[in-house]
């Protein structure tokens, strides 16, 4: 099976040293989170992690069992790129004398997805949002303006196939019984990954 | 992240106590341990953990504090404690290196899936961050090796929390939980309104619901089998699943073997009982993974010293696999029918569905392989008639004395892989040993525990010479509580599963495996624990006994072979099938 980008996406309790465990996961097995972001959800009280790394499928579904194995973690789920709506966002300090005299800033932004968050007489702070290409392109834009800062925020995704975590999680508030193991259930849609 | 866990958790509440009465956070942790059914502590007091020690003054009638010398004594001792009970086994200790020295018997209590709540106490709340005086984080330190914890700071807390602990411990795939308590939580004073068991945590789930598609399969598989072969571990005893266990393997005719944590699941003279796994198991069922055609492992996760080379492990063979734990399946064997679920529910179902069957040829070829193994490697290790005393004999003479009923309590090493492959269990929760982990040191105390879990049974700690020394210390713990634990150091003068391994595949190159023990039996002296050191074959039995017969703890030395080696072995990167018997 080849390495390629999964998603992960975790749903959890509100819990200090939560991050710890899970992170724990990954570094125990040397495995590098290439991007990991914790937010809200679409709960109250309930936090969502994204977490990104480059491995086969069969690895990413064990680590999704370790995760879920945790005790303050609801859900785990893993999506390719093409099962996930994504976004990045980056951030990009230049000198404001170097690109007001070479460029045309307004063509520049409108080029790239980009707006202008500040604008100082010795810098102006740009910023885009889409994929990794996207921010990427940017960068090679800025460069020989003198690019003096620059940062990329975690990936976010929103999963195309799923109806949200409302429904999911009454049935984790009933007492008895366990919901179902269902492997993943989005990613097939639903289908169960074990077959005879 | 800021909420407590808390205050997301739901409790299905046994009536609290109307009316407050003001505790200190100290005391309402004791009433916790009180109503969860504690009567046994093991732990070693600190200035960190010391108002918890001052409330135990006054619980000291309701509650067994055990004094140990130190603090991995004390875990090893809550895990022999919780394996022969099947109850929670309770551990205190102080902050800084009393809370550091927990974290080998955390891992041994995670990897071995064993119930314990450990308590540590923390320094004050405001000290946290600071480098105080025995301040460690003690929380993240231990997140790897524990099953859940969490660092109290408000005494309020301290009811909610052991419920949660006490639940996690046991619930599901057990394991280690720590609390860590700040001095201030200890001292504080709040409402206490009684206590509530936990048994509902929202993100938490203890048990897979059975999926009866898959027991339909899974018995359809086993119908059809002609070879197949049950392989159980210590899932079948955690899951307190000895009787269904016994009700399937006798219905559906099929061999069955057991890894290490499984021995005594049923009795090890069980005529379907073809023996031991792995690397130093048995020789039929070794080989005979690879000719099985349907696999069945229940409460049991594949370890490496199971399967030997995995790529070359039972191919041929379509796997079921019975685990409460989903994490389980398919991590190192690919399963065909995930059995997902508590065996206790799962076993009735699927023997409800699988034909009255005896496999009677296929039975008869383990029967076969035992019969070479007996030949090649059992009668020389059991009856040998000349030379010095092996650990084997041992064993055996040890298991007509003791009719099979003892608990058998194994250090790491050698002697260990003897002790498993040779002792007869009668009776389930007999064998208590490090098997994921591999602790030597571990025995000791262990069986400290283990006696305080099975009060009227016969404990009989088996340790090398090596592994005695890393917890030699506790044998003051016997000392000063009285506990009645049989000792026998098998004693060859060298570290010597590593020596076994130097001899078979370093070139006979022994580094740092010759080992010097002091005089044990004058040791044990010190320590006003009567001993015996033997050496000749004839004074075997009567030593024995003269052990078994002593009121109250005996230390027996015996001088065993100083190069003998544990045969059956499946060599490092072997397949099992390619076992050496020599």
């Amino acid at each position: 099976m080849d390495k390629q980008e999964f998603n992960i996406t975790v749903y959890t309790e509100n819990q200090i040293g939560l991050l710890n465990r899970i992170a724990i996961i990954f570094t125990r097995r040397k495995i590098n989170i290439d991007s990991l972001n914790t937010s809200p959800s679409e709960i109250k009280g309930i936090h969502r992690f994204n977490i990104v790394i480059d491995e086969t499928e069969d690895v990413v579904r064990k680590l999704c069992r370790q995760i879920e194995k945790q005790v303050e973690v609801l859900k785990a789920y893993y999506h390719t790129n093409a099962d996930v709506i994504w976004q990045e966002m980056a951030l990009y300090k230049v000198p404001a004398d170097v690109i007001a005299e070479k460029a045309s800033v307004e063509r520049l932004l409108r080029e790239n997805g980009a707006r202008a968050v500040v604008i100082r007489k010795d810098y102006i702070v740009f910023e885009t949002t889409g994929h990794r290409e996207e921010t990427d392109n940017l960068i090679k834009v800025l460069e020989p303006f003198g690019l003096i800062e620059f940062v990329r925020s975690a990936r976010v995704a929103i999963i195309k196939d799923s109806d949200g975590f409302n429904s999911k999680i009454r049935e984790f508030e009933r007492l008895d019984p366990s919901e179902e193991v269902i492997e993943n259930e989005y990613l097939n849609k639903g289908q169960k990954v074990f077959t005879m | 992240m800021n909420e407590t866990a808390i205050a997301q958790q739901e409790l299905v509440t046994a009536p609290q106590n109307e009316v407050a009465v003001e505790l200190t956070g100290s005391a309402a942790l004791l009433e916790a341990l009180l109503v969860e059914g504690v009567d046994t502590i093991f732990g070693y007091p600190g200035g960190a953990i010391m108002p918890v020690y001052d409330a135990l003054y006054d619980y000291k009638e309701k509650l067994n504090h055990i004094l140990v010398r130190h603090e991995q004594g004390g875990i090893h001792a809550g895990q022999g404690y919780a394996r022969t009970s099947g109850k929670v086994g309770v551990v205190f200790a102080t902050s800084g290196p009393g809370a550091t020295n927990l974290i080998t018997g955390l891992a041994d209590a995670q990897i071995d899936s064993t119930p314990l709540v450990c308590i540590t106490g923390q320094v004050f709340a405001h000290l946290l961050g600071t480098d105080a005086f025995q301040e460690t984080d003690i929380i993240n330190i231990s997140s790897p090796v524990t099953k859940w914890n969490y660092q109290v700071t408000d005494a309020t807390e301290i009811p909610e929390v052991l419920a949660k602990a006490f639940y996690i411990a046991r619930s599901g795939r057990p394991g280690p939980v720590l609390i860590d308590i700040t001095k201030n939580a200890q001292i504080q004073k709040f409402q206490y309104k009684g206590y509530s068991p936990c048994n509902h945590i929202r993100s938490y789930r203890p048990k897979p619901i059975v999926r009866h598609e898959y027991i339909e399969q899974a018995a359809a598989l086993i119908n059809q089998a002609k070879k197949p072969f049950i392989l159980f571990g210590q899932g079948v005893i955690l899951g307190e699943a000895e009787k269904e266990f016994k009700a399937f393997v006798e219905k559906s005719g099929i061999p069955a073997a057991w890894t290490i944590l499984g021995a005594g699941a049923i009795p090890t003279d069980h005529p379907q009982n073809v023996g031991m796994l792995g690397m130093h198991g048995n020789y039929g069922p070794n080989v005979l993974t690879n000719e099985c055609d349907v696999l069945i492992a229940i409460g049991m996760r594949f370890d490496d010293r199971v399967t030997g080379r995995l790529d070359k492990y039972a191919k041929q063979a379509q796997v079921i696999h019975l685990d409460i734990d989903p994490a389980e399946i398919d991590k190192n064997v690919k399963t065909t029918v995930p059995v997902w679920g508590d065996c206790k529910e799962t076993l009735p179902l699927l023997t409800a569905l699988v034909d009255q069957k005896q496999h009677t040829e296929w039975l008869a070829k383990f029967n076969e392989y035992t019969a070479k193994e007996v030949e090649a490697v059992i009668d020389a290790e059991l009856h040998p008639t000349s030379g010095e005393i092996t650990m084997g004999e041992v064993i055996d003479q040890l298991n007509k004395l003791t009719k099979g009923e003892a608990v058998i309590v194994s250090d790491v090493g050698q002697h260990q892989m003897v002790a498993c492959r040779y002792a007869d269990f009668k009776q389930t929760r007999s064998n208590v040993t490090s098997g994921g982990l591999g602790t030597m040191g571990f025995a000791l105390p262990a069986a400290i525990g283990a006696k305080y879990g099975a009060q009227d049974r016969t404990v009989v700690a088996i340790i090398g010479d090596g592994g005695m020394q890393m917890t030699i210390q506790e044998l003051g713990t016997i000392m000063q509580s009285g506990v009645d634990v049989k000792i026998i150091i098998l004693n060859n003068r060298f570290l010597g599963m590593v020596r076994q391994w130097q001899e078979l595949f370093n070139e006979r190159r022994y580094s740092f495996v010759d080992i010097q023990s002091p005089d044990f039996v004058q040791v044990a002296a010190g320590y006003r624990i009567p001993g015996k050191c033997i050496s000749e074959r004839e004074e075997l039995q009567p030593a024995l006994e003269q052990m078994l017969n002593n009121k109250g703890s005996f230390l027996l030395e015996v001088m065993v072979t100083k190069e003998n080696n544990v045969f059956p072995m499946v060599p490092q990167g072997c397949s099992v099938s390619e076992i050496r018997l020599k």
